[in-house]
């Protein structure tokens, strides 16, 4: 909503990283990126751009997926955090909400809640008052805190897993494309409560969107991914405005389908971005 | 009440015994297919080693003895130092957690993200490689495990059963102990499993370990916890196994009569092992109780398979199997 700059300070930076899947396969090649404080900031691309996987490279899950960070640095509130554990990133208060939601299908809503905040050592207490706090932002999960998250619905789940993500009193939230799958009607309502959390709870969000429209009207900085590779980024008022987001992303373009020609200057453009 | 009648209740209480007995290795697989989804095919062995260690503390044995003497020409054999049992089975225990950190630092740790099918090779290579640490540990020999534990007829039963009826039953006390115990064992597991922050992750780790890591579980641990949790029961199973029938090689074997139990129960429930355990021990009993006459004996060596078989064909998820939810 707001397009004011990012604040100076920058609380995650990911420098020239590249990831290899496999031993062979390259899924980013050298990306960088930096995430102001405070801030929501949206990391968009179409299918295979990349996206997740430098989400994955941030939280350190791309281990368990047998991918690894072969060069570069990720720089969080001033230390190295690439080859750290998940475990300890989630202490340091980065948490990611995966792409796809996974709750624990068969615990309980509020069993999946309260597995948000295993890393924690501030008591009973504490916890439960956190737990208060997800229901106020999540009004619909506590009406559900009883069901087995496997038989909610998607939308809920989504609730469940950012709801989750919370419980762990994140400073940071890596949020992986949270509209998938969901009505336009719900992906409006979870933006919505993004953008509260960020401005009332103070969470510093960076998001993987497939969709540019919602994202670029919430965040207030933004990446573009293509292959690998950052091919733009700026405000997100900038990014709304630019000419190439709007035809390419947007599908907005006042001049009419473009001939295959101007595409390919397009695609040259992007490359010298690049 | 006419006589047959009779002979088939007492077959059903002896095979509800028995089923206990059944269920108690059945739980260990449980355990750990539910945490990990492994098969853990050196259950038995754990329960073998689980009760040779108990033995050896029992009897003062040093640990490698025979190793030892042939190596360096010493004549050690005992410590001389009888521990008591109720200092032996936490030793024990003790053991068993070793094992479960052992068995995560040199084999599931470089084994994440492989195949169920490469996991449960590797639990095949365990069950050999723990079977000869026993043997080099303890000495190959048939031993006599007594925790203190009642054996024989049970006179109360005995005594009950011929009041009312006129006939009195036959039911091993020991047995009945092995339900107790089995009811204690898994009522703690339950409470664990539900009540306890360690219980809910060890939940979550099943559902989806990816989830489970982003949120910071960490799963070495959680395996580490299930694996002592399994090695725990595999102790218990060992101890009544062992101090029915003796601690030797065989007893490893128990994990096969434990396959049809979880095709029963389901291979992620726990009461669905328990329940498992009992339709197998009583169908064991009643099927040779009836059928004896007309096809011969030594039914019971085949029956729980053939029930696994047809079970496998009608409901593969067991019992109790967790329900694949799938919303549509």
């Amino acid at each position: 909503m707001l397009d004011a700059s990012p604040t100076q300070n920058t609380l995650l930076e990911v420098n020239n990283i590249e990831v290899l899947y496999n031993h062979v396969i390259l899924a980013l090649k050298g990306v960088s990126l930096g995430v102001p404080k405070g801030g929501i900031t949206a990391l968009l691309g179409g299918n295979g751009a990349g996206k997740s996987t430098t989400l994955k490279a941030i939280s350190n899950l791309i281990h368990s997926e047998r991918g690894e960070v072969t060069k570069g640095t990720v720089i969080y509130d001033g230390q190295n955090v690439v080859g750290l554990d998940p475990a300890d990133l989630v202490k340091m208060g980065v948490v990611q909400v995966m792409e796809g939601r996974h709750c624990f299908e068969h615990l309980t809503v509020e069993e999946n809640l309260l597995t948000g905040a295993y890393t924690r050592r501030d008591g009973r207490a504490a916890i439960a008052d956190d737990l208060e706090l997800v229901y106020q932002y999540f009004p619909r999960l506590k009406e559900r805190r009883k069901s087995q998250a496997g038989y909610t619905s998607g939308g809920e789940q989504q609730m469940t897993a950012i709801g989750r993500a919370l419980m762990s009193k994140p400073s940071m939230i890596l949020l992986d494309e949270p509209s998938m799958g969901l009505a336009p009607q719900l992906v409006e309502q979870i933006f919505e409560i993004v953008a509260r959390l960020n401005s009332e709870q103070g969470v510093t969000f960076l998001l993987a969107e497939q969709n540019t429209n919602v994202a670029l009207r919430y965040a207030h900085t933004g990446f573009i991914l293509e292959n690998g590779r950052i091919v733009m980024e700026g405000s997100a008022k900038d990014l709304r405005e630019n000419p190439d987001v709007k035809e390419f992303y947007l599908g907005m373009s006042d001049k009419g389908r473009k001939s295959f020609r101007e595409v390919r200057s397009y695609r040259r453009r992007k490359r010298w971005l690049a | 009440m006419p006589d047959t009648l009779l002979f088939a209740m007492e077959a059903t209480l002896n095979g509800l015994t028995a089923g206990v007995m059944y269920a108690l290795v059945a739980l260990g697989f449980v355990l750990i297919f539910k945490a990990s989804g492994i098969f853990n095919f050196a259950q038995g062995v754990m329960a073998l080693f689980a009760a040779l260690t108990l033995v050896g503390f029992q009897s003062g044995q040093i640990p490698f003895s025979h190793l030892i003497n042939a190596m360096f020409g010493t004549r050690l054999h005992h410590f001389g130092w009888n521990m008591p049992t109720l200092l032996a089975i936490p030793a024990t225990v003790v053991v068993m957690i070793l094992l479960a950190i052992l068995v995560e630092r040199f084999i599931l740790k470089h084994l994440v993200n492989q195949e169920p099918i490469i996991l449960f090779m590797a639990t095949i290579g365990l069950a050999y490689f723990l079977e000869g640490v026993g043997d080099i540990m303890w000495g190959a020999e048939v031993k006599a495990l007594d925790v203190g534990l009642p054996k024989g007829m049970s006179m109360a039963v005995d005594e009950m059963t011929f009041n009312w009826f006129g006939y009195g039953f036959y039911i091993d006390r020991l047995e009945l102990w092995a339900a107790g115990i089995a009811a204690i064992l898994v009522a703690s597991l339950t409470i664990f499993s539900q009540y306890t922050k360690q219980g809910r992750a060890l939940r979550a780790v099943a559902d989806d370990h990816q989830a489970a890591l982003s949120v910071g579980v960490s799963l070495r641990f959680i395996w580490v916890l299930t694996w002592s949790i399994a090695g725990i029961v595999a102790l218990v199973a060992g101890i009544m196994w062992g101090s029915k029938s003796g601690v030797q090689f065989s007893l490893s074997l128990i994990a096969l009569k434990a396959l049809p139990v979880l095709i029963l129960g389901g291979f992620t429930s726990i009461p669905g092992a328990i329940v498992g355990g009992l339709i197998i021990g009583v169908g064991e009993k009643l099927f040779d109780f009836f059928m004896q006459p007309i096809i011969g004996g030594a039914t019971e060596n085949w029956f729980a398979y053939m029930l696994a078989l047809v079970f496998l064909l009608f409901r593969p998820q067991g019992l109790f199997g967790e329900r694949i939810i799938e919303r549509v």
